[in-house]
Formats: C-alpha cells, sequence, structure tokens
C-alpha cells in the first residue's frame, strides 16, 4: 500500500515539473522573440546555408551578456535552453523518486540514462 | 524576406502542423522539417534543429498531463530511455558526417512508414504471458479504464529495447520524434496496451529529443530565430488538437488526409534529395 502511494506521487511530481519546465521555458522564448521582432522584425535573413548560429547565441557567456543588454536571441536561446533541460531535470527527479522508493535496480538504470546524457553533451562539445 | 513575414509564415505553418500531428498521433516533427526546407528554403540542419525543440515542448506538455492520469508506465518509459538515449546521441553525432540529402531521402521513407502505421487498425489485446525479464525488471504494471484498473504484462524486453535504440537513433538523425517507431516497437512486439504504449512513448520522447538537441545546441544547429516561432507554433498547435480530439469520437477521414499530405510531403523530400536539392 505504501509502496503504491509513492509510485503516485512521484507521477505528480514528474508531472508537475514537466508543466512548470514547458511553461517557463517558453514563456522566456515568447519575451525573447517579441524583443526579437521588434529590434530586428525589418532585417533580411536567409537560412539557405547552413552557417551556425551568432556567437552571442552560442556561449554562456554570450547569452548572458545579451541577457542583460535585452538582445531578444540571447533570451530566446536562454529559453531553449531550458526548455531542453525540463525533461532531464524530470529524470533527476525520478532517480531522487526510486531512491525515496528504495529501489535501487532504478535508482541505476536512471542514473544509466543521466550518464548518456551527459556524454552525449560532451561529445557533442568535442565534434 | 524580413524576419517579421517569415517568423509569421512559420508560426502559422507551425501551428498547423502540431494541430495535425496531435490529431493524428504523428507528432508535429514531421512536417515541420517539410515546411521549412521544400518552401521556405531553409538549410535542413537548421530545420532539425527547430523540429527537436517543438518535439521537447509538446512531448513534455502532453506527457505531464498522461503522468497525473497515472496511464504513462513509468518504469519501462524509465527502462527503455537507455536505448533512445543512446541511440539518439549516435544519431546526432553520425548527423555531421552524412551528406544533407541521404538526411532528406531518409525522412522521406521514415515518414511514409509513420504514414502507413498511422492508417493500422489497432486490435487492442492485453497480453498476460509472463516473461521472465519482465517480471524481474517490475515492467508489468495496470492501467485504468472505465471499468476500473486493467492489468497487463510485457513481452519480448529484447526486442522492443532493440527497436528503441534504432527509435532513438532516428530521432536523433531527424530531429522528429520518431513515435511512431516507439509504439511500433511497445505495440507490436513488446505486447504493451495501446493506450499505455503511446503515452509511455510520449513520456520518452522529450529526454529521447533532449539527449541529441545537447549535441545540436553546441553544433549551432538550433538557430533561436528559427525556433521561436516553431516552439510557439507546434505547441499551441497541439494544444488546440488536443482539446479538439476530447471532443470529436471519429477521426477516421483525418487520419487519411493527413496521411495523404504527408506521403506527399515525404515523396518531394525523396525528390530533392535525389535530385541534390537538399
Amino acid at each position: 500500500m505504501n509502496h503504491k502511494f509513492k509510485d503516485t506521487d512521484m507521477q505528480a511530481v514528474i508531472g508537475w515539473i514537466l508543466r512548470a519546465g514547458v511553461l517557463i521555458s517558453m514563456s522566456v522564448v515568447f519575451i525573447g522573440g517579441v524583443l526579437y521582432l521588434y529590434r530586428h522584425g525589418q532585417s533580411h535573413v536567409d537560412y539557405s546555408t547552413f552557417k551556425g548560429v551568432p556567437d552571442f547565441v552560442h556561449s554562456a557567456g554570450g547569452i548572458l551578456n545579451g541577457i542583460f543588454t535585452g538582445r531578444g536571441r540571447a533570451i530566446i536561446q536562454a529559453g531553449i535552453i531550458l526548455l531542453i533541460a525540463t525533461p532531464i531535470i524530470r529524470v533527476v527527479f525520478s532517480a531522487i523518486g526510486f531512491v525515496l522508493e528504495k529501489d535501487y535496480m532504478y535508482l541505476g538504470i536512471t542514473l544509466l540514462v543521466l550518464l548518456i546524457i551527459m556524454a552525449s553533451m560532451l561529445s557533442g562539445h568535442a565534434g | 524576406m524580413s524576419v517579421l513575414v517569415l517568423t509569421l509564415i512559420i508560426l502559422v505553418g507551425s501551428y498547423f502542423a502540431g494541430l495535425l500531428g496531435s490529431l493524428t498521433g504523428l507528432g508535429g516533427g514531421v512536417v515541420i522539417i517539410p515546411l521549412l526546407t521544400l518552401l521556405l528554403n531553409v538549410d535542413i540542419h537548421y530545420a532539425i534543429g527547430a523540429s527537436l525543440v517543438s518535439v521537447i515542448a509538446t512531448s513534455s506538455g502532453s506527457a505531464a498531463a498522461y503522468v497525473k492520469e497515472g496511464i504513462t508506465n513509468i518504469r519501462l518509459g524509465m527502462f527503455l530511455e537507455i536505448a533512445t538515449t543512446a541511440g539518439a546521441m549516435v544519431g546526432a553525432l553520425i548527423a555531421v558526417y552524412i551528406p544533407t540529402h541521404y538526411i532528406a531521402i531518409l525522412f522521406g521513407v521514415i515518414l511514409i512508414l509513420s504514414a502507413i502505421m498511422s492508417l493500422k487498425k489497432k486490435a487492442e489485446v492485453i497480453n498476460q504471458e509472463h516473461s521472465a525479464l519482465a517480471d524481474k525488471l517490475k515492467l508489468n504494471s495496470t492501467f485504468p479504464t472505465n471499468n476500473g484498473s486493467v492489468d497487463y504484462k510485457v513481452k519480448n524486453v529484447g526486442g522492443g529495447f532493440f527497436m528503441m535504440m534504432f527509435a532513438g537513433t532516428i530521432s536523433g538523425l531527424l530531429g522528429i520524434g520518431s513515435g511512431a517507431l516507439k509504439v511500433l516497437a511497445m505495440d507490436t512486439i513488446m505486447r504493451i496496451p495501446f493506450k499505455v504504449s503511446t503515452t509511455t512513448s510520449n513520456f520518452m520522447i522529450g529526454v529521447t529529443a533532449a539527449a541529441s538537441a545537447v549535441v545540436y545546441l553546441q553544433r549551432g544547429y538550433i538557430d533561436p530565430g528559427l525556433s521561436m516561432p516553431v516552439a510557439i507554433g507546434v505547441l499551441l498547435g497541439a494544444l488546440s488538437g488536443s482539446k479538439i480530439l476530447v471532443h470529436t469520437s471519429s477521426s477516421g477521414w483525418l487520419r487519411w488526409v493527413f496521411a495523404v499530405v504527408v506521403t506527399f510531403l515525404a515523396s518531394q523530400m525523396i525528390y530533392n534529395g535525389f535530385t541534390g536539392k537538399i
């Protein structure tokens, strides 16, 4: 009975994290979008050849600096990073949930998933 | 084209992509990438990055609702996420080395497969056979129905796991949720009830997409100017779709319309891939 209760508890927490994550990150994207359109709405853009992204949205320092100087695209990118982090934070909370349930097999499985995501992050940096 | 005009076009297009994607269960990504590449002449790498972002937004948004209802099998999802995230990482890493016209052709082929899958009639069978691995991994569970909660057992764990690895690779390579492949793995191979497999697939899509998004983010595939209207449009479309879905009982004709549209887009992607225009 006790075990069942904790499973539904975890479901409630996970549901809440996902909802909050999407809401917060998309609000940030929206605010950045309005600012970007206000400042650059009439500029010309061309996405037909791949050139990567501008430097100020490509590094953590650049994005932070851009946020404080009110650059729309830096704020959008910050929102997108929050959005990408949302399911990862969900996995972290699942790990905590499995610790509380004393389900160590699933704690191991969850940590393995986190490890793979971390490896992916590092391998992307190298390439 | 000016930023304002392009943003508005993408916003409207993404809204309908999200709407159709949610009504048919195929996801918004399958329409977004052809829209951006074929219609707006956007480089496929940017299109993949933007689509991936929208996939995370919609899957997380709808997973939140399903998880609370207790339909999603969280343990099964967690276990299979090992396969999908590992696949997604591989997919994102090899994407850099594959010429874009091959990616376009592969995209078209997967798109047609997904369209066919969405038309197939689903017969609901609740599996009661025990599998040693499923017992050990505590994958068997229950799900709520109108007649109370129903027990089900999971079969063929190894086969499903392998198929999930493939689904993850495709997701990472093409920037789509590849929900059709995930459902195929769970329905056909693991014999999981349809309601559970769709919601659990949705639950996994966000994490899978995040695992490849961290690579794409660093490679500069995720452009804020494009991702902003795509993510907002698809999310709003998917929200409207889920509202409509509650009110209409039959969406049979809609599936057909969408299958035809998707097949057309897919053949365009394949054609452009072969002629080297993408």
